[in-house]
Protein backbone atom coordinates (compact mmCIF):
# COMPACT_ATOMS: atom_id res chain seq x y z
CA UNK A 1 0.00 0.00 0.00
CA UNK A 2 2.69 2.39 0.99
CA UNK A 3 4.54 1.61 -2.31
CA UNK A 4 1.44 2.37 -4.27
CA UNK A 5 1.23 5.44 -2.23
CA UNK A 6 4.70 6.76 -3.31
CA UNK A 7 4.16 5.79 -6.70
CA UNK A 8 1.15 7.80 -6.98
CA UNK A 9 3.09 10.58 -5.40
CA UNK A 10 5.79 10.35 -7.82
CA UNK A 11 3.52 10.35 -10.60
CA UNK A 12 1.40 13.37 -9.72
CA UNK A 13 4.77 15.15 -8.92
CA UNK A 14 6.35 14.13 -11.98
CA UNK A 15 3.08 15.54 -14.14
CA UNK A 16 3.29 18.35 -11.66
CA UNK A 17 6.60 19.17 -12.99
CA UNK A 18 5.99 19.15 -16.62
CA UNK A 19 4.52 22.44 -16.78
CA UNK A 20 5.77 25.50 -17.72
CA UNK A 21 6.52 28.19 -15.13
CA UNK A 22 6.73 31.92 -15.33
CA UNK A 23 10.04 33.39 -14.39
CA UNK A 24 10.91 37.24 -14.18
CA UNK A 25 14.48 38.37 -15.49
CA UNK A 26 15.69 38.87 -11.64
CA UNK A 27 15.26 35.53 -11.34
CA UNK A 28 16.60 34.56 -14.37
CA UNK A 29 19.65 36.44 -13.83
CA UNK A 30 20.30 35.13 -10.31
CA UNK A 31 19.75 31.38 -11.43
CA UNK A 32 22.36 32.06 -14.21
CA UNK A 33 24.91 34.20 -11.90
CA UNK A 34 24.56 31.33 -8.80
CA UNK A 35 25.60 28.60 -11.33
CA UNK A 36 28.94 28.50 -10.01
CA UNK A 37 30.41 25.56 -12.52
CA UNK A 38 27.32 25.11 -14.28
CA UNK A 39 27.11 25.04 -18.05
CA UNK A 40 23.59 26.53 -18.62
CA UNK A 41 21.94 25.78 -22.23
CA UNK A 42 19.41 27.53 -22.67
CA UNK A 43 16.92 27.61 -26.06
CA UNK A 44 14.27 29.70 -26.70
CA UNK A 45 11.57 28.41 -28.67
CA UNK A 46 7.91 28.94 -29.34
CA UNK A 47 5.00 26.14 -29.56
CA UNK A 48 4.41 28.23 -33.38
CA UNK A 49 7.70 27.86 -34.82
CA UNK A 50 8.43 24.58 -36.66
CA UNK A 51 12.52 24.62 -36.36
CA UNK A 52 11.85 25.08 -32.93
CA UNK A 53 9.64 21.76 -32.33
CA UNK A 54 12.06 19.72 -34.38
CA UNK A 55 15.10 20.78 -32.52
CA UNK A 56 13.74 20.32 -28.56
CA UNK A 57 14.42 16.77 -28.71
CA UNK A 58 18.41 17.85 -29.17
CA UNK A 59 17.69 19.53 -26.28
CA UNK A 60 16.34 16.69 -24.16
CA UNK A 61 18.74 14.03 -25.43
CA UNK A 62 21.69 16.44 -24.35
CA UNK A 63 20.20 16.61 -20.59
CA UNK A 64 19.67 13.35 -20.64
CA UNK A 65 22.95 11.63 -22.12
CA UNK A 66 24.94 14.14 -19.66
CA UNK A 67 22.98 13.81 -16.61
CA UNK A 68 27.04 13.16 -14.57
CA UNK A 69 27.97 16.76 -15.79
CA UNK A 70 26.91 19.73 -14.36
CA UNK A 71 24.67 20.94 -17.25
CA UNK A 72 21.91 22.40 -16.81
CA UNK A 73 18.81 22.51 -19.67
CA UNK A 74 16.37 25.76 -19.83
CA UNK A 75 13.64 25.74 -22.56
CA UNK A 76 12.09 29.52 -22.37
CA UNK A 77 9.51 29.69 -24.55
CA UNK A 78 8.51 33.07 -26.24
CA UNK A 79 4.85 32.07 -26.64
CA UNK A 80 2.64 35.12 -24.98
CA UNK A 81 1.92 34.37 -21.28
CA UNK A 82 -1.55 34.00 -22.08
CA UNK A 83 -1.02 30.94 -23.96
CA UNK A 84 0.99 29.33 -21.04
CA UNK A 85 -2.10 27.05 -19.98
CA UNK A 86 -3.89 27.23 -23.36
CA UNK A 87 -0.85 25.96 -25.55
CA UNK A 88 2.40 25.11 -23.50
CA UNK A 89 1.70 23.12 -21.29
CA UNK A 90 -0.21 20.66 -23.54
CA UNK A 91 2.08 21.02 -25.85
CA UNK A 92 4.57 20.04 -23.05
CA UNK A 93 2.85 16.52 -22.64
CA UNK A 94 1.66 15.37 -25.92
CA UNK A 95 5.59 16.13 -26.69
CA UNK A 96 6.86 14.76 -23.17
CA UNK A 97 9.62 17.38 -22.40
CA UNK A 98 10.47 16.36 -18.88
CA UNK A 99 13.26 19.89 -19.08
CA UNK A 100 12.26 22.62 -17.04
CA UNK A 101 10.00 25.10 -19.18
CA UNK A 102 9.69 28.12 -18.72
CA UNK A 103 7.86 31.55 -19.79
CA UNK A 104 9.63 34.95 -19.25
CA UNK A 105 6.65 36.84 -17.00
CA UNK A 106 7.51 39.97 -19.20
CA UNK A 107 5.08 40.81 -21.73
CA UNK A 108 7.27 43.52 -23.23
CA UNK A 109 9.50 40.91 -26.26
CA UNK A 110 11.68 43.59 -26.63
CA UNK A 111 12.72 44.01 -23.09
CA UNK A 112 13.67 40.06 -22.76
CA UNK A 113 15.47 39.80 -25.77
CA UNK A 114 17.39 42.76 -25.19
CA UNK A 115 17.70 41.64 -22.26
CA UNK A 116 18.89 37.69 -22.74
CA UNK A 117 21.25 39.41 -25.79
CA UNK A 118 21.40 42.98 -27.58
CA UNK A 119 22.60 40.56 -30.67
CA UNK A 120 19.55 38.87 -30.87
CA UNK A 121 17.34 40.26 -33.52
CA UNK A 122 14.42 38.18 -32.35
CA UNK A 123 14.23 34.69 -34.37
CA UNK A 124 13.71 31.77 -32.71
CA UNK A 125 15.36 29.22 -32.61
CA UNK A 126 18.36 31.03 -30.86
CA UNK A 127 20.30 29.32 -27.74
CA UNK A 128 22.32 30.96 -24.95
CA UNK A 129 25.22 28.82 -23.40
CA UNK A 130 26.32 30.10 -20.26
CA UNK A 131 29.05 29.56 -17.74
CA UNK A 132 29.25 31.56 -14.59
CA UNK A 133 32.74 29.80 -14.27
CA UNK A 134 34.42 30.36 -16.82
CA UNK A 135 32.53 33.97 -17.78
CA UNK A 136 31.18 31.95 -20.66
CA UNK A 137 28.58 33.65 -22.41
CA UNK A 138 27.73 32.96 -25.89
CA UNK A 139 24.72 33.38 -28.45
CA UNK A 140 23.05 31.70 -31.16
CA UNK A 141 20.39 33.20 -33.44
CA UNK A 142 19.88 29.55 -35.30
CA UNK A 143 19.29 25.90 -34.51
CA UNK A 144 21.21 23.25 -34.32
CA UNK A 145 21.78 19.73 -34.85
CA UNK A 146 22.23 17.40 -32.53
CA UNK A 147 25.88 17.13 -33.17
CA UNK A 148 26.53 20.78 -33.02
CA UNK A 149 24.68 21.20 -30.07
CA UNK A 150 26.75 18.68 -28.50
CA UNK A 151 29.97 20.11 -29.33
CA UNK A 152 29.22 23.33 -28.28
CA UNK A 153 28.23 22.64 -24.81
CA UNK A 154 30.12 19.60 -23.55
CA UNK A 155 33.92 20.20 -23.49
CA UNK A 156 33.83 23.22 -25.96
CA UNK A 157 37.39 24.36 -26.95
CA UNK B 1 48.54 55.12 -28.48
CA UNK B 2 47.61 51.44 -28.16
CA UNK B 3 44.29 52.57 -26.83
CA UNK B 4 43.52 54.71 -29.67
CA UNK B 5 44.68 51.38 -32.20
CA UNK B 6 42.20 49.19 -29.81
CA UNK B 7 39.22 51.51 -30.45
CA UNK B 8 39.66 52.14 -34.36
CA UNK B 9 39.83 48.19 -34.63
CA UNK B 10 36.56 47.99 -32.53
CA UNK B 11 34.82 50.78 -34.18
CA UNK B 12 35.98 49.60 -37.43
CA UNK B 13 34.61 45.90 -36.62
CA UNK B 14 30.93 47.35 -35.53
CA UNK B 15 31.36 48.96 -38.60
CA UNK B 16 31.63 45.66 -40.42
CA UNK B 17 28.64 43.95 -38.36
CA UNK B 18 26.53 46.47 -38.94
CA UNK B 19 27.23 46.41 -42.78
CA UNK B 20 26.81 42.30 -42.64
CA UNK B 21 23.67 43.48 -41.13
CA UNK B 22 21.91 45.02 -43.32
CA UNK B 23 20.06 48.80 -43.09
CA UNK B 24 19.71 50.60 -40.42
CA UNK B 25 18.11 53.92 -39.45
CA UNK B 26 19.90 56.47 -41.70
CA UNK B 27 20.72 53.91 -44.40
CA UNK B 28 19.61 55.07 -48.29
CA UNK B 29 18.26 52.37 -49.82
CA UNK B 30 19.18 51.07 -53.07
CA UNK B 31 16.35 50.58 -55.45
CA UNK B 32 15.32 47.25 -56.26
CA UNK B 33 12.46 45.26 -58.97
CA UNK B 34 10.71 42.57 -58.05
CA UNK B 35 8.39 40.30 -59.19
CA UNK B 36 4.88 40.87 -57.84
CA UNK B 37 1.94 38.41 -57.63
CA UNK B 38 0.42 40.47 -60.87
CA UNK B 39 3.07 39.04 -62.63
CA UNK B 40 4.70 42.57 -63.12
CA UNK B 41 7.61 43.73 -61.82
CA UNK B 42 7.38 46.41 -59.13
CA UNK B 43 10.02 48.91 -57.64
CA UNK B 44 9.41 51.83 -55.23
CA UNK B 45 10.49 54.22 -57.74
CA UNK B 46 7.28 53.27 -59.60
CA UNK B 47 5.11 54.77 -56.89
CA UNK B 48 5.62 58.61 -57.44
CA UNK B 49 3.51 60.51 -55.29
CA UNK B 50 4.66 58.19 -52.69
CA UNK B 51 6.32 60.06 -49.67
CA UNK B 52 7.93 57.07 -48.53
CA UNK B 53 7.31 53.23 -47.85
CA UNK B 54 6.05 50.76 -44.78
CA UNK B 55 8.53 47.72 -46.55
CA UNK B 56 7.10 44.85 -44.55
CA UNK B 57 9.56 41.00 -44.71
CA UNK B 58 6.69 38.49 -44.22
CA UNK B 59 5.76 35.52 -45.73
CA UNK B 60 2.40 32.73 -45.85
CA UNK B 61 3.64 30.11 -43.64
CA UNK B 62 4.98 32.20 -40.05
CA UNK B 63 2.28 32.02 -37.45
CA UNK B 64 3.99 35.28 -35.97
CA UNK B 65 3.58 37.05 -39.63
CA UNK B 66 -0.57 35.36 -40.04
CA UNK B 67 -0.96 37.29 -36.67
CA UNK B 68 -0.08 40.19 -38.21
CA UNK B 69 -1.51 40.06 -41.70
CA UNK B 70 -4.37 42.20 -41.08
CA UNK B 71 -2.71 44.88 -39.23
CA UNK B 72 -0.39 44.75 -42.60
CA UNK B 73 -3.70 44.79 -44.38
CA UNK B 74 -4.75 47.83 -42.09
CA UNK B 75 -1.84 49.89 -42.37
CA UNK B 76 -2.24 49.98 -46.04
CA UNK B 77 -6.14 50.84 -45.76
CA UNK B 78 -4.76 53.77 -43.78
CA UNK B 79 -1.22 55.34 -44.79
CA UNK B 80 -1.94 54.38 -48.40
CA UNK B 81 -3.68 57.23 -49.15
CA UNK B 82 -1.45 59.39 -46.67
CA UNK B 83 1.54 58.81 -49.02
CA UNK B 84 2.75 55.84 -47.24
CA UNK B 85 2.29 52.53 -49.07
CA UNK B 86 2.57 49.28 -48.04
CA UNK B 87 5.27 47.31 -49.70
CA UNK B 88 5.26 43.34 -49.06
CA UNK B 89 8.25 41.03 -49.55
CA UNK B 90 8.20 37.49 -49.15
CA UNK B 91 11.09 36.73 -47.89
CA UNK B 92 11.59 32.74 -48.08
CA UNK B 93 13.03 30.18 -50.64
CA UNK B 94 10.37 28.13 -52.09
CA UNK B 95 12.32 25.08 -51.68
CA UNK B 96 12.89 25.53 -47.94
CA UNK B 97 9.37 26.28 -47.54
CA UNK B 98 6.82 25.57 -50.21
CA UNK B 99 3.79 27.06 -47.98
CA UNK B 100 5.83 30.28 -49.46
CA UNK B 101 5.97 29.26 -53.48
CA UNK B 102 5.03 32.26 -55.69
CA UNK B 103 1.28 30.00 -56.45
CA UNK B 104 0.80 29.94 -52.88
CA UNK B 105 1.52 33.54 -52.48
CA UNK B 106 -0.91 34.98 -55.04
CA UNK B 107 -3.41 32.43 -53.58
CA UNK B 108 -2.96 34.09 -49.97
CA UNK B 109 -3.19 37.60 -51.82
CA UNK B 110 -6.24 36.59 -53.71
CA UNK B 111 -7.98 35.23 -50.37
CA UNK B 112 -7.18 37.63 -48.05
CA UNK B 113 -7.60 41.01 -50.93
CA UNK B 114 -4.17 42.52 -50.36
CA UNK B 115 -4.19 45.92 -51.45
CA UNK B 116 -0.93 46.11 -51.35
CA UNK B 117 1.79 44.21 -53.60
CA UNK B 118 3.24 41.39 -52.41
CA UNK B 119 6.51 40.54 -54.01
CA UNK B 120 8.46 37.55 -54.84
CA UNK B 121 12.67 37.67 -53.49
CA UNK B 122 13.27 34.79 -55.44
CA UNK B 123 17.28 34.75 -54.64
CA UNK B 124 16.19 36.80 -51.59
CA UNK B 125 18.79 39.22 -52.35
CA UNK B 126 16.69 41.77 -51.30
CA UNK B 127 15.76 40.15 -48.05
CA UNK B 128 19.65 39.87 -47.45
CA UNK B 129 19.86 43.91 -48.71
CA UNK B 130 17.80 45.22 -45.88
CA UNK B 131 18.91 42.99 -43.27
CA UNK B 132 15.66 41.15 -42.31
CA UNK B 133 16.39 37.82 -40.02
CA UNK B 134 12.94 37.36 -39.60
CA UNK B 135 8.90 37.63 -40.55
CA UNK B 136 7.51 39.82 -39.45
CA UNK B 137 9.98 42.53 -39.95
CA UNK B 138 9.29 46.63 -41.15
CA UNK B 139 11.38 48.68 -42.57
CA UNK B 140 9.88 52.30 -42.52
CA UNK B 141 11.26 54.93 -45.64
CA UNK B 142 11.17 58.51 -46.31
CA UNK B 143 11.45 59.64 -49.57
CA UNK B 144 14.22 62.30 -49.91
CA UNK B 145 16.39 63.70 -52.47
CA UNK B 146 19.14 61.33 -51.52
CA UNK B 147 16.51 58.34 -51.97
CA UNK B 148 14.77 56.24 -49.82
CA UNK B 149 15.73 56.84 -46.49
CA UNK B 150 15.65 54.27 -43.64
CA UNK B 151 13.71 56.11 -40.63
CA UNK B 152 12.64 52.72 -38.44
CA UNK B 153 13.37 49.67 -38.38
CA UNK B 154 11.14 46.53 -36.33
CA UNK B 155 8.28 45.41 -35.15
CA UNK B 156 4.93 46.23 -36.32
CA UNK B 157 3.80 46.63 -32.39
CA UNK B 158 4.40 45.11 -29.10
CA UNK B 159 1.34 42.86 -29.05
CA UNK B 160 1.32 40.05 -31.18
CA UNK B 161 -1.83 38.05 -30.07
CA UNK B 162 -3.73 41.33 -29.35
CA UNK B 163 -3.94 40.63 -25.76
CA UNK B 164 -2.52 43.79 -24.15
CA UNK B 165 -4.70 46.77 -24.75
CA UNK B 166 -1.52 49.24 -23.62
CA UNK B 167 0.39 48.15 -26.63
CA UNK B 168 2.45 50.47 -28.74
CA UNK B 169 1.50 50.60 -32.22
CA UNK B 170 5.31 51.13 -33.48
CA UNK B 171 4.61 51.56 -37.09
CA UNK B 172 1.59 53.63 -36.63
CA UNK B 173 3.71 56.40 -34.36
CA UNK B 174 6.41 56.01 -36.57
CA UNK B 175 4.46 57.25 -39.78
CA UNK B 176 2.47 59.49 -38.34
CA UNK B 177 5.18 61.39 -36.75
CA UNK B 178 6.70 61.37 -40.70
CA UNK B 179 3.80 63.03 -41.63
CA UNK B 180 3.42 65.90 -39.31
CA UNK B 181 7.13 66.69 -40.34
CA UNK B 182 8.86 64.87 -37.72
CA UNK B 183 11.26 62.28 -36.76
CA UNK B 184 10.06 58.83 -35.28
CA UNK B 185 10.79 58.96 -31.15
CA UNK B 186 11.16 55.40 -31.46
CA UNK B 187 13.20 54.13 -34.27
CA UNK B 188 13.99 50.30 -33.67
CA UNK B 189 12.55 47.91 -32.03
CA UNK B 190 12.55 44.26 -31.45
CA UNK B 191 10.28 41.17 -31.71
CA UNK B 192 10.08 37.19 -31.65
CA UNK B 193 9.31 35.87 -35.22
CA UNK B 194 9.92 33.12 -37.49
CA UNK B 195 13.69 32.79 -38.65
CA UNK B 196 13.90 33.51 -42.58
CA UNK B 197 13.65 29.93 -44.61
CA UNK B 198 17.12 30.31 -46.83
CA UNK B 199 17.59 28.57 -50.12
CA UNK B 200 19.52 25.62 -48.94
CA UNK B 201 23.45 25.85 -50.34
Amino acid sequence: MKFLFAILICLLSSRAGAQAKLLSLKDFDQRLANGKDTTFVINFWATWCAPCVQELPYFERLRKENKALPLQVLLISVDSRSKLEKLVNPFIKTHQIESEVYIFDEPDQQKFIDHVDKNWRGSVPATLVVNTASSRRSFYEREFSYEELKSLTINPE
Amino acid sequence: MKKVVMSCVLLLAICMKLSAQGYTVGSVVQDFSLKNVDNKMLSPADFKSAKGFIVVFTCNTCPVAKDYENRIIALNTEYAPKGYPVIAINTNDAVASPGDSFAKMQERANEKNFSFPYLLDADQQITKRFGASHTPTVFILAKTNKGNVVEYTGAIDNDQDESNPSRSTFVKNAVNELINGKKPSVSKTKAVGCTVKWKKA
